[in-house]
């Protein structure tokens, strides 16, 4: 089980988290004209990288944030979690 | 009985506490501190069990958690349990136990046939004997297998006992209270730090209780046990015993059972039987020290053939000889203090050691004392079937392949050690490599991968000496780096016997002409020409070579096999050890209860169960409850001799006749504030929310970005900047969360927040043409008439003096409104609603009504909204807006969800006008179609229309939008109905909608 590390709350254990793929997709804004292919990238097509990899957990049992997780997809080394707003670099 | 083999002033177990306990239906008398092992032995008992395969008569090989062969079937407190190792399990007054894997007894059992059959039961036998016919698998073979294998049977009860879970925290958490682990212990406590000591053993201090050394002129006993009892002291130390670390994990999380009755007759009251640590720790420490492995020989399987630590751990632990006759078999020093011992208590043994010579401290001893040692001498095999009897022996060339003349001696035991593996699996478990060591023919561990260290004999260190030091070292290092003390304790002082070097000799070789079974794998009958015949077969790799035999696959986990078998797949191979590499170890270490897994979780607790305020009264009313989600809610009130349907039915047509009322307290309910409400709002619902006024409700569906329907709610904008959304029960959770991913991620820009107000109200619905007239007799201070709440209308009123919120909302079809107030005052509220709904014929309804009345109005719910719709298939597309973008608008463009015969919502009759139509059926045109018979859609609800007294269901219809009137057939092979329907309209009663206005 892994140990997170809130920016809000703390260490937490992965139990109070939900996990929310990948936190690099960014929506396209809303009226724009998008083309099918954009559109379906977006809503279906996720890489699933081995190695760093930054994402999204929810701290549903906690403080009710999404957070921003960089991980290692294969040895489940946490480097740093964000806020959800904060500039991941 | 007399426990024969019990010696007078030997032990830790305590002679003043004798206690009977029955094996296989006999009697027999142990001491506290006993396990039924040592019981067992005491009393002369070696036969325990057959084995998996051949079913050979099995003994004891082991003392501990390492006990391939002595797993019996365990009664106790009126329940049962299989695969209990009896070198564990504590003796305890009134225990029973039986033999495993036999029938119709251990001393007569049917299945060793297969002993004298087992040129039929090569390695891979069961691949290639119960691969065809195929239709011999479940008539024969599988009731054989099943029959013949296993160890022992669950229980089919309920597990009456409790088991609980716990977390902790700590700074060091200790595998081990053997030297290293005691040492590190101590110096990290010491140092202030927080220190968890976890000994899988009921006694502290590992080879401590029985080595023959002494610590600062103490016996390695005393030492322990004093610095068990100051860390016992330390308001910053954990000590437990009984209690096994079965898994490292990610992050330093690892696991411990901890068996907090299973030695006591039974379990007192609030004690759990058995307690799950999930224990995240700043630093492991591995000190889980080491398992002697076998040297392989002739019928190494038969019963008094064991450990040599083992043989010396039942002498000086529970003062019990294995034998009175002992051959020792060594290739190594360590098996000269079992010698040692059996001759301090007046019995002589004889030592074979396959070293050609050997002269250190501890052999110097065992010769003074008159010890018979043969160097270059092995056994070739036991003799005997179900115990030792006699062995024979010969002397063995230098290069170790040739036997000269043999001889055989007679013995009742024969102790055999092929020296020492390292007890690696934590920290192989951690993610960690191993690498081999020559010097010790095992693996130890490399560099770590997560924040633990292996220390003592676990990672190679035989001396006592070295591993105190380093153990200290280390304890202090890790606790100062936690802690920044600098408290070291003083390394105390050790004598031990120096070891001279063990032999790499693992495996007797055959004498010409004799075809002895040499096991490998006890528990899984692995034998040496099993691994053979799997190398010839073209098996290469370990882990395919593992499964295709069985090695180390079975309870033991190969803890005594593995290194053994490495050895022999690199001898015929031709590579050294390291390159053939080893299997993966798992988790767990050793078997772990389900019930210690499951812990509380269980039937009801297996999730929290949710009631309304109104609970009890629905209680006392006979209502009767269904899940829904996490909530109990009524599914009918109960009168008289009533059944589901007679009851829903009476309340349903109660609703249309006159009024009812329903608990929706369960409705999911998300309170949105913030200037931006509204155009959030906007952003989320397919329709326009910019232009409802404060004191409105709407209706809207939410979408997923596929396009897909998440749910469905209405939505009352309470004030400019304040808005109370209610979500279907189920999706309550998964909204929010919905909600919250687009206010943090998407849109940061948008002032807006959200939270649940989900159990903050209580809710009642009332339906019905007289509502209204209620409604005005619990409010009498608010104008309640069509003018003064309209349709979709939302007021705040006073309910007796309570605060109330009503909304004009409906899911009946009917003129309704939903109450609500604070959850505190929800019972008030109900009891006012049901005392004065006396006068207008008021009865409350249940969720079967409830959906009765939805459906055959045609509003959807969960059934519909399926995750596989989008609004059109459910006739919501009249909400989509196509001005203004929201969540999911894109998606709507798609190809497939704009095709002129997609399906639709309709409704459904049966012809006969009589039998209703199982939820789930298929529609179909042609019902005697050649499978596999189109399927044109599925009925997705299903109820009894009270305004039309027949059958009536919803249903998802290909091109359902033109099959109005058309016949089809709803077919059921579940329920073995096919049914002729006739395809109508969804909304079966008011479909103008004129009610809910009126
Ligand atoms: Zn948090």
């Amino acid at each position: 089980m892994l140990y997170i590390k809130c920016p809000h709350c703390g260490l937490r254990s992965q139990n109070e988290f939900a996990y929310g793929g990948d936190a690099s997709v960014k929506r396209p804004e809303l009226n724009k004209e998008i083309s099918d292919q954009e559109w379906d990238e977006f809503v279906y097509l996720r890489k699933s990288p081995r190695g760093k990899h930054l994402e999204l957990w929810h701290h549903v049992s906690g403080c009710r944030q999404w957070i921003k997780v960089l991980r290692d997809t294969s040895t489940h080394e946490i480097f740093n979690t964000y806020k959800s707003e904060e500039k991941v670099g | 009985m007399v426990q024969s083999y019990r010696l007078d002033k030997i032990g830790l177990v305590n002679r003043e506490k004798k206690l009977s306990f029955k094996f296989n239906g006999k009697k027999y008398f142990g001491y506290e501190g006993d396990t039924l092992a040592s019981a067992l032995i005491a009393n002369g008992v070696h036969l325990v069990g057959r084995s998996f395969k051949y079913h050979r008569p099995r003994g004891f090989f082991g003392a501990g958690v390492d006990e391939p062969y002595a797993i019996v079937q365990l009664y106790r407190n009126g329940e049962t349990e299989p695969n209990v190792r009896a070198t564990e399990q504590e003796l305890f007054e009134g225990l029973e136990a039986k033999s495993v894997n036999c029938w119709p007894s251990v001393n007569f059992d049917i299945g060793a046939i297969n002993n004298f059959l087992n040129i039929f039961l090569p390695a891979g036998f069961y691949y290639k004997t119960f691969m065809w016919p195929r239709s011999f698998w479940y008539r024969i073979y599988e009731p054989f297998i099943r029959k013949a294998a296993g160890f022992g049977v669950a229980s089919k009860e309920h597990d009456k006992e409790r088991y609980e879970h716990k977390y902790e925290y700590c700074d060091l958490l200790i595998a081990g209270s053997g030297p290293s682990g005691l040492a590190s212990a101590y110096a990290a406590a010491k140092n202030g730090a927080r220190v968890i000591l976890a000994e899988d053993k009921p006694r502290f201090g590992g080879s401590l209780l029985t080595s023959d050394v002494s610590i600062n002129n103490q016996s390695g006993k005393e030492w322990a046990d004093n610095i068990i009892t100051e860390l016992k002291g330390m308001t910053n130390v954990t000590v437990k015993n009984r209690a096994q670390i079965f898994g490292y994990y990610d992050h330093n999380m690892l696991v411990m059972s901890e068996r907090v009755t299973d030695h006591l007759p039974k379990s007192e009251e609030f004690t759990p039987k058995q307690r799950l640590w999930y224990i995240r720790a700043k630093q492991v420490v591995i000190s889980s020290g080491s398992i002697e492995r076998p040297i392989v020989f002739g019928n190494n399987d038969t019963p008094g053939v064991v450990l040599a630590s083992a043989a010396k751990e039942y002498m000086k632990v529970y003062g019990v000889l294995v034998g009175k006759k002992p051959i020792v078999f060594t290739n190594n020093d360590s098996a000269y203090e079992t010698a040692i011992e059996f001759k301090k208590n007046n019995i002589n043994p004889i030592v074979l050691d396959s070293r050609q010579d050997s002269n250190s401290e501890i052999i110097k001893e065992a010769k003074s004392l008159g010890i018979d040692i043969k160097f270059s001498h092995v056994v070739v095999a036991a003799k005997g079937y179900k115990k030792v009897k006699s062995c024979d022996i010969a002397e063995i060339s230098e290069d170790k392949q040739n036997l000269n003349q043999i001889k055989n001696i007679e013995c009742d035991c024969i102790c055999v050690s092929g020296f020492w593996t390292p007890t690696i699996h934590l920290a192989s478990q951690s993610g960690g490599k191993t690498k081999f060591k020559e010097e010790i023919d095992a693996f130890v561990p490399d560099k770590s991968k997560q924040k633990e260290v292996t220390l003592g004999s676990a990672n190679g260190v035989f001396t006592l000496e070295e591993t105190l030091k380093t153990s200290f070292d280390k304890g202090f290092e890790l606790s100062k780096e936690i802690t920044n003390n600098n408290n070291s304790q003083q390394i105390p002082k050790v004598s031990e016997k120096k070891h001279s070097k063990h032999d790499k000799f693992w495996c007797v070789p055959l004498p010409k002409g004799k075809k002895y079974k040499r096991f490998l794998d006890f528990q899984n009958d692995v034998a040496v020409s099993d691994i053979e015949l799997a190398i010839r077969e073209g098996y290469r790799s370990i882990e395919h070579v593992k499964r295709y035999t069985t090695l180390g696959m079975a309870t033991d986990q190969g803890k005594t096999s593995n290194l053994n078998g490495l050895q022999l797949v690199s001898n015929i191979e031709n590579k050294v050890v390291p390159a053939v590499g080893h299997t993966t170890f798992r988790p767990p270490y050793t078997p772990i209860s389900i019930g210690a897994i499951v812990g509380r979780e269980i039937g009801k607790h297996s999730k929290p169960t949710r009631k309304s305020p109104m609970h009890n009264w629905h209680k006392k009313n006979n209502a009767v409850f269904v899940d829904a989600g996490v909530w109990l809610r009524p599914r009918y009130y109960k009168r008289g001799n009533e059944g589901l349907f007679e009851a829903s039915k009476r309340e349903a047509e109660n609703v249309r006749k006159n009024v009812g009322v329903c608990d929706v307290t369960t409705l999911g309910k998300i309170d949105i504030k913030g200037p931006n409400a509204a155009e959030f709002l906007n952003r989320v619902y397919t329709n326009a929310w910019l232009k409802l006024p404060v004191g409105k409700a709407r209706y809207g569906v939410m979408l997923r970005e596929d396009g897909i329907v998440m749910d469905d709610g209405t939505t009352t904008r309470i004030s400019e900047h304040h808005y109370h959304m209610t979500t279907t029960t189920a999706q309550a959770a998964n909204v929010l969360s919905h909600l919250e991913y687009y206010l943090q991620l998407v849109w940061p820009e948008l002032d807006v927040n959200v939270v649940s107000t989900t159990e903050q109200w209580a809710g009642a619905a009332i339906a019905g043409p007289k509502s209204r007239d209620l409604l005005q007799k619990l409010f009498s201070d608010t104008d309640v008439s069509n003018e003064g709440l309209p349709f979709m209308g939302f007021v705040e009123a006073n309910l007796f003096g309570v605060n109330a919120r009503i909304f004009r909302i409906s899911f009946s079809g009917e003129l309704a409104y939903e109450v609500n107030v604070e959850s505190d005052n929800g019972n008030f509220m109900w009891e006012k609603i049901i005392e004065i709904g006396k006068d207008f014929d008021l009865q409350p309804y249940g969720t079967e009504a409830l959906s009765t009345l939805r459906i055959e109005m045609g509003h959807v719910a969960g059934s519909e909204l399926d995750g596989r719709t989008i609004p059109y298939d459910t006739g919501l597309d009249g909400l989509v807006s196509k001005k203004k973008d929201f969540i999911g608008k894109r998606s709507l463009l798609k190809k497939a969800y704009n095709e002129k015969d997609r399906q639709r919502l309709v409704g459904v009759v049966p012809l006969d006008k009589k039998t209703s139509i199982p939820e789930g059926s298929h529609l179909v045109k042609d019902p005697k179609g050649k499978l596999p018979n189109p399927k044109l859609g599925h009925i997705s609800a299903s109820c009894w229309s009270v305004e039309h007294n027949n059958p009536f269901s919803l249903a998802i219809l290909k091109d359902g939008k033109n099959m109005i009137g058309s016949k089809l057939y709803a077919m059921s092979p579940l329920k073995n109905k096919t049914i002729a329907v006739e395809i109508v309209s969804s909304h079966y009663v008011d479909p103008k909608g004129e009610r809910v206005r009126s």
